[in-house]
């Protein structure tokens, strides 16, 4: 018969173990890409992951790198003791909404001025998934969640969190970009961010960050082909995607 | 040298080569010292974080990654470390943690006193815990606790907290300070998080959802505690061969205690010591022995009364027990102390 | 050129579709997004369920000859899918 190659696979740095998330949660896509990256970039040897608290708490069970927990928002606060150890590995860490706009601010915030050289994911899906899908600083104005029932109101609970906004302007952050993985086109994007991020980190330029506008169809209440839609027409409004800041200056990677 | 430049200066040769702190009174010069010190050692990191809270967690950080580590701070951002230290416990981190404590609760004042007592030595986070507690009562001790807690710290897996307070902090003594460690020499920890080059990848976590693994996991620690207990009890007992009543104190409260027992001594009472150094293992059976010989015993504090339950369990009820404290930050002289501990003798009959 | 037009859309098929792709289905969960990136529309909702519960998703050109195949093996279906069930081949 024809001789076919294998094109896609699952990749080395992910344990063979099946996710626990839901169908269609954007955790899944995130896992896999990073993992893909880890093998593109040869970084399974000295990477080091730090999980957040929330659905991703588990992560340690589906990469195969070292990977040590942190406290709810205390991402980056670990992330930097870590790095000024072992400045030669690439420290990330993976962090929700709620962990890293709420109780994580400070931490992040500080961690962007000083310019630690660590990479950050930032898993936006607009709610507080684990728990049961109550409201984060990055719920939009409308959205219904179990702690802004009839949907989130300006008087009652505030106005959002851009947080990436927020970074770009601090001093010591060098790339910050949005990403979302609600489509193919969008999950390569995402890829390449997480790639630059890594890189940038590695180079020394200072603080990355790569948001990724994320689905949560279980606490969004919709099918995931939905939940995907929704983030484009609703969610990237408030959260436009786009590279935010890069001091690396090159042309290249800007999409 | 001051007790806060010691802690410091003792922590570098014990091979400290991480200090994340922030400011507070009255261990301020502690990260002044540090941010010094470590700029001049090779590897030396030090960080004033954001607030005790981000401090705690570099800690956690460093230690997964292998460093002797350390942070210090007093009263209120002890009370925001509670979590950090909670995890440390529960994922076998070494780390040494000094407070200097200061008059509360709320912001209290920055007056030395000994109400963090509990909070170190009940674990003062969530879950069941306990961390090694030593209570230094000179600036000598602060320089030879500091240095042996980093040894126990890697020895056990376990944080190490030094309880000081404002006034040891403060202080200006003469001091030997120990010699320097060399960290190529330092036994090689297997168990951290460096990258898995050569190796099968690890993960540390404190996150144990099945409750028979997290049972299993209490179990564990607490027979880590049993050694420790068994091994790393620390006390000074003086004047007891004749004494009808036995002072117990612990830290600053220790060292006015004992001149207060020489004056009473060269006035004909029988009185004696017991300093407890480490707190936490709590010398009971120490303290109980006691009790064969002697009935009375007068625990002075400097808060309302927080050693003086650890000292009621190791009497079993035997013997009489009375309480002297002072909170909020009075220092009592030693003339002052020996007015009240005699007229408790006179007043109980005691010799 | 407009007289081979008819003769080039079908060299151009024939070529493109050397695609084949695997689906595990007790991986699947039945999310729906790789049924919604196909270009072709090469992808349904089985209606037997797997070991989880879920009807998962299945590659309608199983076990079609290659000359029968519309599959280009372009990925879309793999990149998008969270499961990491599905695995592409091309000739």
């Amino acid at each position: 018969m024809i001789l076919m190659k294998k094109v896609f696979c699952r990749p080395k740095s992910l344990k063979k173990t099946p996710f626990h998330y839901c169908p269609g949660c954007g955790h899944s896509l995130l896992h896999r890409i990073i993992g893909e990256v880890i093998d593109e970039m040869n970084l399974q040897e000295r990477i080091i992951g730090i999980p957040p608290a929330g659905c991703a708490v588990l992560a340690y069970f589906y990469f195969d790198i070292d990977m040590g927990e942190a406290s709810h928002g205390r991402g980056a606060a670990l992330a930097t003791g870590m790095k000024r150890a072992l400045p030669d590995r690439v420290i990330f860490t993976y962090q929700g909404d709620g962990d890293i706009a709420a109780i994580g601010t400070a931490e992040t915030i500080h961690a962007a001025s000083r310019g630690e050289n660590i990479s950050t994911i930032f898993v936006n899906n607009g709610v507080y998934g684990m728990t049961g899908g109550q409201m984060a600083p990055t719920t939009i104005l409308g959205q219904s969640t179990t702690t802004s029932p009839g949907g989130r109101k300006e008087r009652r609970d505030g106005l959002p969190i851009n947080l990436s906004e927020m970074l770009a302007v601090a001093k010591g952050s060098a790339y910050i970009e949005r990403t979302a993985v609600n489509s193919p086109a969008n999950i390569l994007k995402t890829k390449r961010a997480i790639a630059k991020a890594f890189r940038v980190q590695i180079e020394g330029y200072g603080f990355s960050l790569v948001e990724v506008l994320s689905p949560c169809p279980t606490n969004w209440k919709m099918e995931p082909v939905d939940a995907c839609k929704w983030i484009n027409d609703v969610m990237a409004v408030h959260f436009p995607l786009g590279v935010l800041k890069d001091v690396t200056g090159d042309r290249k990677d800007a999409h | 040298m001051r007790g806060n430049h010691v802690v410091a200066e003792s922590a570098v040769r014990a091979g400290c080569r991480f200090y994340f702190g922030y400011p507070i009174t009255p261990q301020n010069e502690v990260p002044e010292y540090m941010s010094e010190r470590l700029s001049k050692v090779e590897g030396g990191v030090f960080i004033q974080a954001e607030s005790e809270v981000a401090s705690i967690h570099m800690v956690i950080g460093a230690s997964m990654a292998g460093g002797r580590v350390m942070t210090s701070s007093s009263g209120p951002g002890f009370s925001l470390k509670q979590e950090g230290i909670s995890f440390l416990s529960a994922l076998e981190l070494p780390a040494v943690i000094v407070n200097m404590s200061r008059g509360g609760p709320g912001l209290g004042n920055i007056a030395p006193a000994q109400s963090d007592y509990f909070q170190a030595t009940r674990g003062g986070g969530h879950g069941d815990y306990r961390d090694i507690v030593l209570a230094p009562n000179s600036c000598q001790e602060l320089a030879d606790l500091t240095y042996r807690a980093f040894d126990l710290a890697d020895k056990y897996r376990t944080p190490v907290i030094i309880l000081g307070d404002g006034m040891l902090g403060q202080m200006m003594e003469p001091v030997e300070l120990p010699p320097e460690v060399q960290l190529k020499k330092l036994p090689h920890k297997d168990w951290t998080l460096t990258g898995a080059k050569g190796r099968p990848s690890r993960f540390l976590r404190s996150l144990l959802l099945d409750p028979f693994e997290e049972e299993e996991h209490n179990w564990k620690l607490m027979r880590k505690y049993e050694r420790i207990t068994k091994e790393e009890v620390r006390l000074e007992i003086s004047f007891a061969d004749d004494a009808k009543l036995m002072v117990v104190a612990f830290g600053i409260a220790a060292r006015i205690a004992k001149g207060a027992i020489k004056r009473m001594r060269d006035e004909g009472l029988k009185v004696g010591l017991i300093r407890p150094i480490s707190l936490w293992p709590f010398p009971y059976k120490a303290i109980h022995e006691l009790t064969k010989k002697i009935r009375h015993f007068f625990v002075f504090e400097m808060n309302m009364g927080q050693m003086l339950e650890d000292v009621k369990l190791a009497l079993e009820g035997n013997g009489e027990v009375h309480f002297y404290g002072r909170p909020g930050g009075i220092i009592l002289t030693p003339l002052e102390i020996s007015r009240v501990i005699s007229s408790y003798y006179y007043q109980k009959k005691i010799g | 050129m407009f007289r081979f037009r008819g003769t080039d859309e079908i060299n151009w098929r024939k070529l493109l579709a050397s695609g084949m792709i695997e689906i595990d289905p007790e991986l699947c969960k039945d999310c729906k997004l790789c049924i919604s990136v196909c270009p072709h529309r090469l992808i349904a909702s089985s209606d037997r369920m797997n070991q989880k519960g879920y009807y998962p998703a299945f590659f309608v050109e199983r076990g079609l000859k290659k000359e029968g195949r519309k599959c280009t093996g372009c990925s879309l279906c793999a990149i998008a899918c969270p499961e990491i069930a599905i695995e592409v081949y091309r000739a």
